[in-house]
């Protein structure tokens, strides 16, 4: 037996070697959910001591019945000194910052300007889009931003969850906002003051982004793992760290730098899984593309709209809503068709952080036109190759749609959409697209030649919400595939196990019959040469 | 005949060891390249990667060997009996003649063996190794290094593993052409191997040729030297003649 001993201590040292070696790496991974998840810069809430915090129905100035609201915003500035020099640096405030756009300079640039295929723009519309704005009073070009007392402070630090701003009052309250009450129950900025904004943008839940949904004031750990009210619960701040009033994060719908902005790797590191392998893949891949396989999970989110069929009118001659199945808006007569879809599967694409926009004065160049476009491609290899940025796949919601443009003048049209009374040319109210158009282009001074006609337009919306338990995020073999994986569409670069080169298959494959078949008949030959030569064998010369 | 230790102990644990190191890899590897779904992408990877690693260790180890114990001279390319050679398995194998290269302690491998298995060794595993290496530490940005593509080294280690995949058909097949059907098996897994004396003889003379011949050639700069044979493999050969 002895013998032997070395064959088998060759067939199962690798085996065993091998076994234990893998065995400790699968070990490393396993046990996150009893183990600790590595973090930085966040600590747990059950690990926080609890701190006091001020309680301002204390405060006597704030015991009184406010006149209006701007006399809240003088009472809070009488304490909080200063505070609306940082509120009107931001973005929140002014609805626009200078920007870098390649091949177009430093643009100021924002909600306040920047057309989308939602509803547009604000451009005219003031009155109503400023119900979003952090202010009193913007209805038109004369709102004053230099005006502190214009500044609302409740609708963010409002905790109370009476607080609301009235439809079309240009960002005033509701009669019916106690205003002592909300003013003597303030504080930090939780989930429902960001989210009557960030959730309910273009006009409905989940409209826009598809991955920030009311579903997540109280969502379940398949929704979020971070804001499950089944787990840590987090507020957007927290993420969203703020010094100063100024918000980190930046949606590249409106952004185009890459500058404060709100990553997985402040609190999970750059490497968060316990395995080289998965690593390595941060340095091209974001976290975003395998841990949200798919968004609007809870709810619908507009995936198309088309602006061309708007304007019928029943026999009565109103505005028509139609749901479909879902109950969704499936046509409006102010706006026209649309189609949502849930639980979709992101598009993905190269994005390096900078993005650039169509803006109101460019030419349309090609169709579908980009209203954004995200920068990025397999070659920009960023840091990589020293500069900053290294392209990274990214999953996007792509909203796509049609919408009004100027066919003589070639660039898209700002149309007035909204007005208290009918007149106007707001097309919510007069449907008629000729006179809005005019009405949005006079308002900017820019021209419209009198004839429009609607372009197909895409928007691209980079994922970042609605993060997947860990279980749920994408397997190696949702990508490395070699049909119908994820990344099927990004063809710019060598994906092991989706890209096969033919000419390399057909040489293995020929080579393997080859063998196999030599191999056989000379077996073949042998067994009938054998038979015949039997008595020919040398052996028993 | 005589009984000759052909195949030393490490020689035969290095052999078999690759040998599951070989089929791991290339189980796992062609998982990898998406030709089947066998154990899962993530495991696949993980075992390919750790086992390459073992397969590293190995060879070194082997290369150390073979360098000490001067047996890297067998896998010298001869072309002495190579003719012979490819005749035997064309058609002397169906009559049952002898093989034209016997085996000898100073030349275990026939000159087809040494011109593949030495092929396999300074030109298919080293590109393997490499672009193996290179594939997996591609993604890092390391600079100066990069790639522009995986593209290229993915193409070369899987063109290398169809490559290893016909040697080991083509091997397993073989491994039955020796004096009886399980003789080469047998002598690999216990070292001992029944050699024909004459044939030997003949042998060792035809190589002593050939390697004067060579050391003519290289002007006597790089003097091949003899294997040395270790005294406890003289006892034993002497100890099993017949």
């Amino acid at each position: 037996m002895k013998k032997y001993a070395i064959l088998f201590l060759a067939l199962f040292m690798p085996l065993l070697i091998i076994t234990l070696m893998a065995q400790k790496g699968f070990e490393d991974e396993q046990p996150a959910e009893e183990k600790e998840l590595k973090l930085v810069n966040y600590i747990p809430k059950a690990k926080r001591a609890d701190k006091e915090v001020v309680d301002h129905s204390k405060f006597e100035i704030l015991q009184e019945d406010f006149e209006n609201a701007h006399k809240v915003t003088e009472a809070c500035l009488s304490c909080h000194t200063e505070r609306h020099t940082e509120i009107m640096e931001t973005s929140h405030w002014k609805w626009e910052r200078d920007e870098v756009l390649e091949g177009k300079g430093v643009i100021s640039l924002g909600k306040k300007n920047i057309l989308n295929n939602f509803c547009i723009g604000v451009s005219g519309s003031e009155a109503t889009c400023s119900r979003c704005h952090i202010g009193y009073g913007w209805a038109d070009k004369s709102f004053d931003f230099t005006e502190k007392l214009n500044i609302d402070c409740l609708i963010c630090h409002d905790n109370t969850g009476t607080y609301e701003k009235a439809k079309g009052a240009a960002g005033y309250p509701k009669e019916s906002v106690n205003l002592n009450y909300v003013a003597t129950n303030v504080g930090s900025p939780e989930r429902e003051n960001c989210g009557v904004c960030h959730f309910w943008g273009g006009g409905g839940n989940n409209v826009k982004h598809g991955d920030l949904d009311k579903a997540m004031l109280d969502c379940s750990r398949e929704i979020d793992v971070h804001m499950t009210t089944d787990g840590e619960n987090m507020s957007c701040i927290e993420c969203h760290v703020t010094e100063n009033h100024n918000i980190t994060g930046k949606v590249f719908a409106l952004s185009s730098e890459n500058k404060n902005r709100v990553t997985c790797e402040q609190c999970h590191t750059d490497k968060p899984h316990g395995d080289n392998i998965l690593d390595d893949h941060l340095c091209r891949v974001a976290c975003q593309t395998c841990h949200i396989p798919y968004y609007a999970k809870a709810n619908p989110t507009k995936m198309y709209w088309d602006w061309s069929t708007a304007g019928k009118l029943d026999e009565e001659g109103n505005a028509m809503h139609q749901p479909d199945a879902d109950g969704n808006h499936k046509y409006m007569s102010i706006k026209g068709h649309f189609v949502w879809d849930d639980n979709v599967v992101p598009e993905y694409f190269w994005f390096n952080g900078i993005a650039n926009h169509q803006l109101i004065e460019d030419k349309i160049e090609s169709v579908p036109l980009q209203m954004n476009s995200l920068d990025g491609s397999y070659k920009d290899k960023g840091y990589c190759k020293k500069s900053i940025n290294p392209s990274k796949i990214w999953p996007v919601k792509v909203h796509r749609g049609k919408q009004i443009y100027d066919p003589v003048n070639n660039t898209l049209i700002q149309p007035k959409l909204w007005d208290k009374e009918k007149g106007e040319g707001a097309y919510w109210v007069d449907f008629d697209w000729d006179l809005a158009a005019q009405k949005g282009m006079d308002y900017l001074d820019l021209p419209y030649s009198g004839e429009y006609d609607f372009v197909e337009t895409e928007m691209y919306w980079p994922l970042n919400h609605q993060v997947a338990p860990k279980e749920q995020s994408l397997k190696c073999i949702d990508c490395h595939t070699k049909e119908g994986g994820r990344l099927a569409s990004l063809g710019d670069f060598y994906l092991p196990g989706r890209d096969q080169k033919a000419g390399v298959e057909i040489f293995g494959i020929l080579l393997i019959l080859g063998s196999i078949l030599g191999v056989g008949i000379h077996a073949f030959y042998r067994a009938i040469a054998g038979k015949k030569y039997k008595n020919d064998n040398y052996l028993n010369n | 005949m005589k009984k000759v230790y052909l195949y030393k102990g490490y020689e035969r644990f290095w052999h078999w060891s690759q040998s599951v190191i070989v089929f791991i890899l290339l189980i796992t590897g062609f998982e990898i390249h998406s030709s089947y779904v066998l154990i899962g992408y993530q495991n696949a990877v993980g075992i390919h990667n750790i086992t390459a690693w073992v397969f590293l260790v190995l060879t070194i180890f082997t290369m150390f060997w073979h360098i000490t114990s001067g047996e890297w001279r067998q896998y010298l390319p001869t072309t002495v009996n190579l003719k012979a050679q490819i005749q035997f398995y064309l058609s002397g194998i169906f009559k049952n003649a002898p093989h034209p290269a016997g085996k000898t302690l100073l030349s275990k491998l026939n000159p087809l063996q040494r011109i593949v298995y030495g092929g396999l060794t300074v030109l298919v595993f080293p590109v393997m190794f490499l672009t193996g290496f290179m594939y997996y530490f591609f993604h890092f940005p390391m600079e100066g290094v990069e790639l522009a593509s995986l593209e290229t080294i993915a193409v070369l280690h899987t063109l290398g593993a169809f490559c290893i995949v016909a040697f080991v058909i083509v091997h397993l097949y073989l491994m039955t052409t020796g004096r009886t059907i399980t003789s080469n098996f047998q002598a690999m897994v216990t070292g001992w191997e029944e050699i024909d004396e004459e044939e030997t003889k003949a042998i060792e003379t035809e190589m002593a040729e050939s390697a004067k011949a060579l050391i003519k050639t290289s002007n006597g700069k790089n003097k091949l030297k003899q294997p040395r044979k270790r005294k406890q493999e003289r006892v034993k050969e002497e100890s099993f003649q017949d």
